[in-house]
This record gives C-alpha cells, structure tokens and sequence, in this order.
C-alpha cells in the first residue's frame, strides 16, 4: 500500500520531468530513444518474440543501416548544395562493382576505395549533366541509374568474364574492443526489461566492429562537422537555400556544387562497396534499391545527419528483423499499434477530431490484425522496410524543410 | 505571315537536332569502346543490321516496342506535367497479373473477354498508381520516392498472390507456377503483316497505336491536355489560371496507371496466355528512357520505342561474335544522359535566339516606320 | 570611381554603349533612368557580374578588371540588390560572412563576426540582431542585412540598386539617414533610382541613363524633377491621376469577414471587409508582406478562406474554384507575371489561352480552339501595342512591358465585371506604364470595377477612388487619395499613425 503510494507519487515528477525535458531540444533525442527502448522491452516481454532486440538482430540491423546511411549522407550532400540526386542507386551500384572487381583482384582496402571513386565518377556525371548543363535533376538521375547498371554490365561480361557475380573479396579485419563485448553479451542473454535489451545494442555496436564499419558511421559526425561548422559547409549549404545571394559574395556556386555532387557519388560508392565487401563479393542487384531508400531516410531526417540516422536505422532494423526473424515482425506489429496509438492521442489532445479519429480506427485495425494472426506472410515481411518508408514519408512530410533552392537548376548570373 | 511560318519551321528542326545529335555521339561512345576493347565498330553494327532486319527479327521488335511505347505514353503522360511516375514498373506487373488471373477465369463471347480484361489491367494499374497519387496529395510525399517504393511493395504483393491457391497454379511440365492459361476465348490472334516472318505481330499493336492517337489528341486538342501542359510548364501560373493541381496530379497519375495496366496485355494475350516469373519484367524502366528520347512527343516515342526495341533484339547475335552484347546497354544509357542534355542545349539556344529575333525585327520596323 | 565608354552587348540587342560616369569619392551619386534604360546591365558591369564588350573602370584612379563579384569585393566596391540576395534559413551572421567566413583552426568562429556586426550596426544606424534567421525578418531589417554584407567586407564604394522600390516613405527617411551617415565617413555611395523626388533629395550628383548611354550629369541643387524627368524620358513623365470620378451604387465585389490561415496555423488574413462598385478603383496600400498577396489569393480562390464571403454581383462565390471565379468575370494581373502571369516557355497565343482555358474564342466544348486562340492573340498583339515580330515567339523572348501589355490584354477580354491588379507597372518602362494606366482609367470609366495592389505610392494615390491600408493582415485604416500624401499614407501602413 505504501510503496504504491510511493511509486505513484515518484511517477508524477517522473512525467512532469520527461516532459520537460522533451522540450528541450538538447534532451529531446535522449528521452525519445529511451522511450523507443522501454516499447520495444515492453513489445518484447509480452509477446516472447526475443529475436526483437537480440544482438544478432541488432547487428544484422547495424550493417543494413549503413550502407542505407551512407546513401542518405550522399543525398544529403548533394540536397544541400542544392542538387536532388535520384541516380544514387545507379552510384552505388558502380560502387559495389568496383568494389567486387578490385576487391577480389587486389584486396579489400583496395576495393573500397575503387567503390568510392566508380561512385564519385557517377557523382560527376550528374553534375556535369545538372550543374553544367542545367538538365532536370530527377530526369539526369535516372539517366545516371540507367547508366551505372550498363557500365557495370558491361564490365562484369568484359572484366569478371561473368555477369552476375565477382570473385570472393577477402574480409578487412576488425577492430578487437576488450572485455566490453563479453559483459555486454552476458547482460543481453538475462533478458532482463530494457536493460538487456540497452546491452544489445551496446553489444551490437562494440562486437569486433570491421574498419570499414567505423569508418562508415564515422562519416556521419565528420559530414556534420563539415557542412555545418567549416566555411566550406556554409558556403556548400548557402549554394542550396540562395545560389544567386553566395554568387554576389564571390563564392564559386558551380565549383561547390561539383564537389558536392562527386562526395555524394563517393559516399554512395562507399555504400555500395560496403554492402560488396560485407557479403564478401559483388553481385548483380546487390543494391536492391538500398540508393532510393537512403534518398527517403534522408528525406525522413529533414536533411539533418541525426535525423537521416535514425532513418536509416528504422529502415535498417525492419529489414534486419525480417532477415533474421521474420516470426518477429509479427511482433513489430504490436509496435505499430502503440506508436498509433500514441499519435492518436495527441491528436485528440490537439482536438483534430476527424484525423484523430482516423489514426484510432487505424490503431484498432492493426491491434485486431495482431490478435488475428500469429505470423505474417513472407512476401508482407519482405515489404516490410519499403512499408515502413512509405508510412513513414505520409506522416512526416509535412513538417520537413528542404533547402530552399533544392532541385532548381541554377546559372551563373541569372539571379534577379 | 511569313514569320509565323520561320518560327514553327525552326522549331521543328531544332526539336529533330536534339536527337540526332545524340545518337550520334551514343554511337561514337560506343564505337570508341568497341575499338578500346579490340573489335570492329562497323562490323558490329553491320551484324546488329543483318540480323535486327531479318523478317522475323522485325515481328520480335515490333512486339518488344508495343510494350515499350505503352509504357513511354505512360510516363510521358506525367512528366508532362512534371509529376515522374516511376512506377511503371510496378503498375504493369501487377496488372498484368491480376488481368491473367481474371481471363484465365472467365469464359465469355472472345471481344467481351479481351475488353474485361484490358479494362480489369487498367484498373488495375491506376490504382495502384493512384496510391502515389494520394500520398502526394494529401499527405505531400514526392512521387518520385512513393512510386519507387510502390515498385518494390508491388513484388511482394505479386509474390504473395502467385502461389497456387491464390491467382496460380502449377505449371505442368515445369516446376514454376503461373496464372490459368488464358482459354482461346480470351486470346487475341497475331497478325501475319511482315512478310517472310514465321511469327506474327501482337493483334493487340492496335492498343499501342490507339493509345497514341488519344495520347497526342488529349494533349494537343484538349482543354485538359492545355491544362496538363500549363501545369508542367509552370506550377504557379497554371493555379493562378484557374487549374486544380491537386485533382490534375489524381487524374494524370489515373491515366498515366491506367495506361502502364496495359503494357503486358498484348504479350498477355498474343504470346504467354499465363502470368509467371517468366513474364516480361523491367518494361516500366524501359519506358522511362524511351519518353526521354522521344521527349514525350507521341511520334517520338514511337521512333524511340522502335530503336530501343530493334537494338535490344539485334545485340543478341554480338555474342555469336564474341562481342560482349552489355555495350549495347551503354550505347542506350548514353544516348538517353546525351539526349536530355542535348534537349536542355537546343532549348536554351532556341530561346536566345528568339529573343535576338524579336529584338532585330524590332529594331528594324522602328527603322522603316 | 570612373567610367569610360562602356558598353555591353547581348545577344541582338546593345544594353550599354558609351557609357561615362565620373564618381567622386565621398558623394552620394545618382544614377536614374527608366525601367529598360540600361540601369540594371550596368550595376552588374560595376560589380562584376559580367565583364563589358569595351570601355574601361577605374577605382581611385587604378584601371581594373572585374571578372567576377569576388573582384570588385577585393577592390572595396560592395553592391546592395534590389532583390534582397539572402538565404533565408541561414542566420544573419551567416548571411553577412559569407565568402569571407571568421574560422579557427579551420571551424567556423562566429564570435567576432557577431561583435563586429553589431559594431557597424551602430556606427551607421542599421541595427540588426545577429543570430535571428532571415526569414524572420521583415523588409527593412533585411535591407539592412544586405548593407551590413557589403560594409562588413569593407567596401568604400557601395552600390545601391533601386533600395527604395520596397520601403515606405519612414523607412526611405531612415535609409537616407544611414546613407548621409556613410558619406559623412568618407565612403562613396552609387545610388540607382528611378524615383527623382528622392533623388534629388539625398544625392550630390545625378546622372541620367537613357536608351542605354549617358545623357547628362548635372548638379541636383539646381535641376528640378520636372528637368530631370525630360532628361530622363525625353518628355514629362505619365502622371497616374485619374478624371472624374465613375463610381457608382452598384455593388461588385463584397468581401465580409474574410480571415485566412496558413498551414502552420498563423493567421494571415483577419476580419477583412471591403465592397467596390462598379467604376471604382479600391486601392490597397500595404509594406510588401503585410498580406496583399494572401488577399489577392484568397478572392481569386487560390487560397481557402477559414471564414468570411466573397461575392461578386449578387452571388456568393465563397466555395468556387479560381476557375469559376474567373468565368464569373474576374481578370487577373498577378504580381509576378513570369511565374504566375505567363508559360514562359510556351508561344504568345497558348499565352492568351491561360487563365481563359474554358472561356471562348479560346475553346469550343472541352476542345481547344487554336485557330480562334490565334486569331484572338492577334488583336490584343495588334490593339494593345505588344511588341512582337509573330504570335509565334515564346513569351520569354519579350520585354516586361510587352509581356505586361499581353497580360492585360488578356484580361481585359471577354468584358469582365472585376479586374484584380498587383503592382500592374511594376518593372515596366514609361510607356506601357503610361499605357497600362491609360487602358485602366478606360476600363473604368466603362465600369470596371478593380482591386489594386501597388508598392508604388504616387500609382496606388492617382488611380484609386478609395485607399485602404493593410498591416499585418488586417485593414486598419481608409484614405481619401484626393487629400492623402504618401507620408501620411506610408505612417499608415507601418502603424505608426492614423491616416486621414
């Protein structure tokens, strides 16, 4: 009896503090990931479905956000100098091609970097034909996507002598973090609430991570650093929200576009390279559309790093879910109707009836889908990250804030 | 009068230039990697010629560009307006399959079953495409990412409706599945019009060729392909004029669905009778570059639609020679990246062209006046 | 600074030719002349923006070349543009540093850039707060941005391109300040205008630009507008006074209670009702951004109203589309006629069918009329004076004015009962705005009833039978143009007072 007091009497501050610090826009992404944490520990413990955050799970899910993250940065960079790069997918294809050919003739440090310079020559292509010759970015990129599949084609018949795969490319040695990974491990398999689950995450990140898994998500702080704290970045960013205002303070518009267009090439060849050397050799549509999603995690970031991580993670954790387990999506379903639910209430809180009410038919659907059936078809599990982009896109796009000159061809002294 | 007639006249030429020149410059890529990679540039293209013409190599591309043009006139219909539908792709498949699996089930009078059929993929389509449609309207996400989305969710859903018990069954004979062969009802004949060929054409080329007409009459005749052109041209004035883009981007993305539905009906009803993992795949892409090259004009496409078709069918005889027949692919990537670019070149020399005109003319009435 | 025999050539036309102007160092230096005199191609000579065919520029007595802005910045000349060059998500500090950014240990450091802004601020009255963004800013405080720009990177030569076209006569006063101020430091001053009463009130040279060269120079002290004027245009400049007035009873357009929301939630328009008879010109007077635009918008049905009627003749038009509205007899002349008057791209006759889409000679049922379209673009071509070789060439290949005089012509057919103009002169040169004004008064005194949105003071005082002024989305005072001055009326609309 007294201790329900007690429990009840902390809750309140408890709510009280999350709230603010809710508010606080430096807090906020701490308490929103804890809160992903305890729905997650809370799906987890009442359906039994462990495969939801085991470390295996997780790590599947690391290694399929990154090359989706690196795609996404490579939008980024390209989006905030002003230039939509829709032929991401085709750059990433040349780099996992590059990566397959010199990957497996020379080695994988090699193979890398031949990922990332066939991305940045795709990434020139475009900015010759957007930057230099003023074509519809949307129309230029599908171009590019539709060239990046037949050079590689056509190299693979030409180089390889086989047209669907590489030869093996050799692993790249990882890094050896001590005692963390064991005591992490141990904690996870207690499948304790919240806590275990915090654990696997940790494990999934610190268990012998590959170099070239570093270097990726290093890539996302030092974009951030870059556009948003060096000149450089302000000038490439000023190039995106007002060309013909950096143009009459002298900066070279055309040049930062170009540098932004061949990074972005790199960091989708990089992309590509990484999902060749991860699965130890190239193959025809490896990239299955990973250069798309990247463009959408990007999108659903609002053109921030932070923002296109989460992205890519959410994206990545479906697929990686549905990999590994596909029984557990069944589970994420249960996720879903919390998230809805949730969504249902502040919008009843901000008195939008009828699409409050909407969202609660929709919640109810779900939760009535989730008690139906134990398990899902295969092919909606496949969906389920392609899904998940579009529900996601339908909800946030609305409050997103593109770079203002995003996609506008631009002249040099055409401005008003 | 007369320079009325200098202007139309120059328009044309300048709109043929484009094309040609890139063409031209995809053949000089190409020939370049031929030559870098130790064979004869003419050679090649003499043997891609002599068997791209042989009789029943013309019925093959013939067939192969009915579905190309189908699905250019479809995408052409929204980057008319600048909306890009790159689900095509998506669209037809499903389409097509869920059409199969309605003809393979019915037994009626032959013209009433191939119409529920073509109407059936049409639907289809648009609605599917009409997913996009909504999103995009309502809730503000880019077509260009939910249509690509859309593409891969349609494998799914062809996935989860192609097993036996659902739309297919088992294919005897061979370890696949596949929709009911079509009954002969349901079938359109082939038409024997090139002479020489042991094949023949799809009966249902007549589809293609009346979609284009209605294509080019909607959009060149029509209030609302006035509506449609305005809107592509410029968003802003378009509104201003009185156009509701949020119903033109549902309609033009209905038609532009409800078109892609019909892009496997004729090798549907003319060669297959069944939807299987064998069915044509990828034509939604295809199309994509075809309206690029035939920059969305009807006979445009048509003529790229052709060229597409003809130099996938003839680049199979370069592996006889030891050609590795993928430089073909880059000869069609580089021509459509060369043709937009050649496009964007003639539109911005045309324009200051017609602004040196309009000054010179000027200048000169003021000096006889 | 000194200018000898430029000249620049574009493609058919000749924009500069012979072009000397000598600035002294310290003076406030006019240039005016009217719109298409070649103002603007020079401005971008000075400053780089493209090199001229001939003629030399000599700063302090050094002869330069300028291949770019970044040149003219290094030799201290600095250029302040008519269309504000500013990114508005970015912060003012980031605006001003641009191109020159403070880094340490290669980050960006904006600590004294920020000291520094707000230094010059009040060295020469143009405070701004440094870290607000942009967009948040009103029309005044970015001009001053845009001087800060120029001062930060040291200019001793500023260039000023028609810096008054958007400010009211307060926020004129306030400029001139800060220019007077800035001469008074030793710093050179080229100041661009085609308004000669500012002119002549804050510069010490004047030097007047027509058909593209230099006319004259002459000495402000003893030159009136009226001189200025004839130098200017070769005759008086059109005055936009209209006759006798033909308002009558009869109610056209009655907007009541009209409020407008963004989608953001903030309200834009709030609680407006206004009626205009037929015959009468209700103009309204408002700084840029106070929410005319939304007002046009919201009764040509661009936008949802969230409440309020409109109605036109009798019939409440509140839930129609832009384009029944338009089909009741509503013209058009948008503020912005390249992105909301015009299909740039497409030739002068499928130009006459936009916004008349449904309407004959344009369409006959849901089919396009070509042949009536063309016949009909050809008389508004031939009564409405637009200069063009063929009904054939694309709208992008004429000047503003024809491209203006097309608009009008346009939407001046079919006899409508209501015309909506939006700064229907703007960037046009004398004689089609002498015309535009002439077809106005007709069109009037036939009963037209018109909604006019101007900047242009004098235009908004001599067209209008009745002014109404709007401020923050709401109309918050009436003015008689027969008594008003454009003070009084510029106190108005920044809700510093009441007017008349």
């Amino acid at each position: 009896m007294t201790s329900d007091l007690k429990a009840s009497a902390a809750a309140l501050p408890i709510a009280v503090r999350t709230r603010s610090l809710l508010a606080d826009k430096r807090t906020r992404p701490l308490v929103l990931l804890g809160l992903v944490l305890v729905v997650f520990s809370v799906v987890r413990v009442a359906t039994g479905a462990n495969e939801l955050t085991s470390a295996g799970t997780l790590e599947a899910a690391l290694a399929l956000s990154i090359p989706l993250g690196l795609a996404g940065l490579g939008g980024l960079w390209a989006e905030r100098a002003g230039v939509v790069n829709i032929g991401l997918e085709g750059m990433m294809i040349m780099g996992t091609w590059g990566a397959g050919w010199a990957g497996s003739t020379y080695g994988p440090w090699q193979g890398l970097a031949a990922g990332v310079a066939f991305g940045a020559i795709g990434g020139l292509m475009h900015a010759v034909a957007t930057v230099t010759f003023g074509v519809d970015h949307i129309v230029s990129g599908v171009a590019i996507n539709l060239l990046g599949l037949g050079i590689t084609q056509f190299l693979a018949v030409q180089v390889l002598h086989n047209p669907t795969q590489s030869g093996e490319i050799p692993s790249m040695g990882t890094f050896t973090v001590p005692l963390l990974p064991g005591w992490f491990a141990s904690i996870g398999a207690h499948h304790w609430f919240a806590v275990s689950d915090l654990a696997n995450v940790l494990f999934a990140i610190v268990d012998k991570p590959a170099y070239f898994t570093v270097m990726a998500v290093a890539l996302l702080p030092i974009s951030y650093f870059v556009l948003w704290r060096t000149a450089f970045g302000l000038r490439l960013r000023a190039c995106g929200e007002a060309p013909y205002a950096a143009e009459t303070l002298g900066v070279n518009v055309y040049k930062y576009k170009y540098l932004a267009v061949i990074a972005s090439g790199a960091l989708a060849g990089f992309g590509g390279a990484f999902l060749a050397i991860w699965s130890g050799f190239y193959h025809d549509g490896q990239t299955q559309g990973y250069g798309f999603i990247g463009l959408a995690a990007m999108i659903f970031g609002n053109w921030r790093p932070a923002g296109l991580a989460v992205g890519a993670g959410l994206f990545g954790y479906t697929n990686g879910l549905q990999l590994r387990s596909p029984p557990a999506v069944h589970a994420l379903l249960l996720v879903l109707v919390i998230a809805l639910a949730a969504y249902s209430a502040w919008l009843l809180y901000r008195r939008r009836w009828t699409s409050g009410g909407i969202s609660a038919v929709c919640t109810l659907l779900v939760l009535w889908w989730f008690l139906k059936t134990h398990e899902l078809e295969q092919h909606i599990v496949s969906a389920t990250p392609y899904v998940t982009t579009l529900l996601v896109l339908a909800l946030a796009s609305q409050r997103l804030r593109p770079p203002a000159a995003d996609g506008i061809p631009y002249r040099r002294g055409q401005g008003k | 009068m007369k320079s009325l007639s200098t202007f139309s006249v120059r328009r044309v030429g300048l709109a043929l230039a484009a094309p040609v020149l890139a063409l031209a410059f995809a053949v000089v890529v190409t020939s370049a990697i031929l030559i870098g990679t130790g064979h004869a540039p003419l050679d090649a293209f003499g043997w891609m010629w002599a068997y791209g013409t042989a009789p029943d190599s013309i019925v093959l591309t013939i067939n192969l560009a009915v579905g190309y043009y189908l699905a250019a006139v479809a995408v052409a219909i929204g980057f008319r307006m600048n909306l890009f539908n790159i689900g095509v792709d998506g669209q037809y498949r499903l389409a097509a399959l869920v059409a199969a699996g309605v003809a393979g089930a019915i037994h009626l009078a032959p013209i009433l079953s191939v119409a529920i059929t073509v109407v059936v993929a049409m639907g289809v389509g648009a609605l599917w495409a009409a997913i996009a449609g909504y999103l995009k309207v309502k809730r503000g996400v880019s077509e260009v990412i939910s249509t690509i989305m859309l593409n891969y969710i349609a494998n799914a859903v062809i996935g989860y409706l192609l097993v036996p018990g659902k739309l297919a069954v088992n294919v005897t004979g061979s370890e696949g599945v596949g929709t009911k062969v079509i009954p002969a009802s349901g079938q359109v004949p082939g038409l024997a019009i090139i002479g020489g060929a042991q094949t023949k054409v799809y009966g249902l080329v007549v589809l293609a060729i009346l979609v284009g007409g209605g294509y080019w009459f909607l959009l060149s005749r029509t209030r609302f392909g006035f509506d449609l052109r305005a809107t592509g041209r410029s968003e802003t004035a378009a509104v201003a004029s009185g156009v509701n883009v949020k119903r033109m981007v549902i309609i033009s993305l209905l038609l532009s669905g409800g078109i892609a539905g019909l892009i496997g009906i004729p090798n549907l009803l003319g060669e297959s009778y069944s939807y299987s993992q064998n069915f044509p795949a990828g034509i939604g892409f295809t199309g994509i570059s075809v309206a690029l090259l035939g920059r969305n004009h009807p006979l445009g496409i048509a003529f790229g639609a052709l060229l597409w078709a003809f130099l996938d069918n003839a680049r199979q005889i370069l592996d006889l020679h030891q050609v590795s027949k993928e430089v073909v692919t880059i000869m069609q990537a580089t021509a459509v990246l060369s043709v937009v670019v050649a496009y964007e070149l003639v539109r911005r020399y045309s324009i200051s062209r017609q602004q040196r005109d309009v000054a010179q003319t000027l200048e000169a009435r003021e000096v006889t006046v | 600074m000194e200018l000898r025999g430029i000249t620049k050539r574009f493609p058919g036309v000749v924009a500069n030719h012979d072009i000397d102007i000598t600035v002294r160092a310290g003076t406030v230096h006019a240039i005016v002349g009217e719109n298409g005199a070649g103002k603007s191609t020079l401005m971008k000579t000075l400053f780089g923006m493209h090199k001229p065919d001939e003629g030399t520029i000599a700063v302090n007595g050094q002869q330069v070349t300028f291949s770019s802005p970044a040149d003219a910045i290094a030799e201290g000349v600095g250029m302040v543009h008519q269309h504000f060059q500013l990114a508005d998500n970015l912060t003012v500090t980031e605006n001003v540093v641009l191109g020159m950014e403070p880094t340490s240990r290669g980050f960006l450091s904006f600590g004294a850039a920020r000291t520094r802004i707000r230094e010059l601020g009040r060295q020469y009255g143009l405070e701004v707060d440094p870290d607000a963004l942009v967009e948040e800013l009103g029309v005044g405080d970015r001009q001053r941005v845009e001087i800060l720009k120029v001062l930060y990177r040291g200019a001793r030569i500023l260039i000023l391109d028609e810096p008054t076209a958007v400010l009211v006569p307060q926020e004129v006063n306030e400029l001139f300040g800060a220019l007077r101020e800035l001469k008074g430091q030793g710093l050179t001053v080229i100041f661009i205008s085609h308004k000669l009463d500012e002119v002549l009130s804050v510069a010490d040279a004047v030097t007047v630009i027509r058909g593209g060269t230099t006319v004259a120079t002459i000495d402000p002290e003893v030159t009136s507008a009226r001189q200025l004027a004839e130098l200017m245009v070769g005759s008086e400049l059109p005055s936009p006074a209209t006759g006798e007035s033909t308002v009558t009873d009869v109610d056209v357009l009655r907007v009541e209670n009209l409020c407008l929301v963004s989608a953001d939630g903030r309200s834009l328009l709030e609680g407006i009702s206004f009626t205009i008879h037929k015959g009468e010109v209700l103009g309204i007077a408002g700084v840029e951004g106070n929410g005319q635009a939304e007002l046009v918008e919201a009764v040509m049905g661009m936008r949802q109203a969230a409440t309020g009627t409109v109605d036109l003749g009798g019939s409440d038009m509140s839930s129609w589309t832009t384009r029944r509205r338009r089909e009741a007899g509503i013209g058009y002349i948008p503020e912005d006629r390249s992105r909301y008057g015009l299909l740039l791209d497409a030739p002068l006759w499928e130009n006459r069918i936009l916004g008349h889409q449904t309407e004959r000679p344009n369409s006959k049922g849901l089919l396009i009329d070509a042949a009536g379209a063309k016949a009909d673009a050809q008389r508004i071509v031939d009564e409405y004076d637009v200069r063009t070789p063929s009904i054939d060439v694309a709208a992008s290949a004429l000047s503003g004015g024809n491209q203006q005089k097309l608009i009008v012509g346009r939407e001046m057919s079919g006899e409508p009962q209501l015309l909506i103009a939006a700064h229907p002169t703007r960037g046009v040169d004398v004689g089609a705005q002498a015309a535009i004004w002439d077809l106005l008064r007709a069109a009037r005194s036939r009963g037209l009833a018109v909604l006019l949105v101007s900047a242009d003071l004098d235009e908004l005082i001599g067209l209008s039978d009745t002014l109404r002024v709007i401020l923050r989305g709401r109309l918050v005072a009436s003015a008689d143009p027969a008594t008003v001055t454009p003070e009084e009326l510029g106190s108005a609309m920044t809700g510093a007072g009441a007017a008349a």
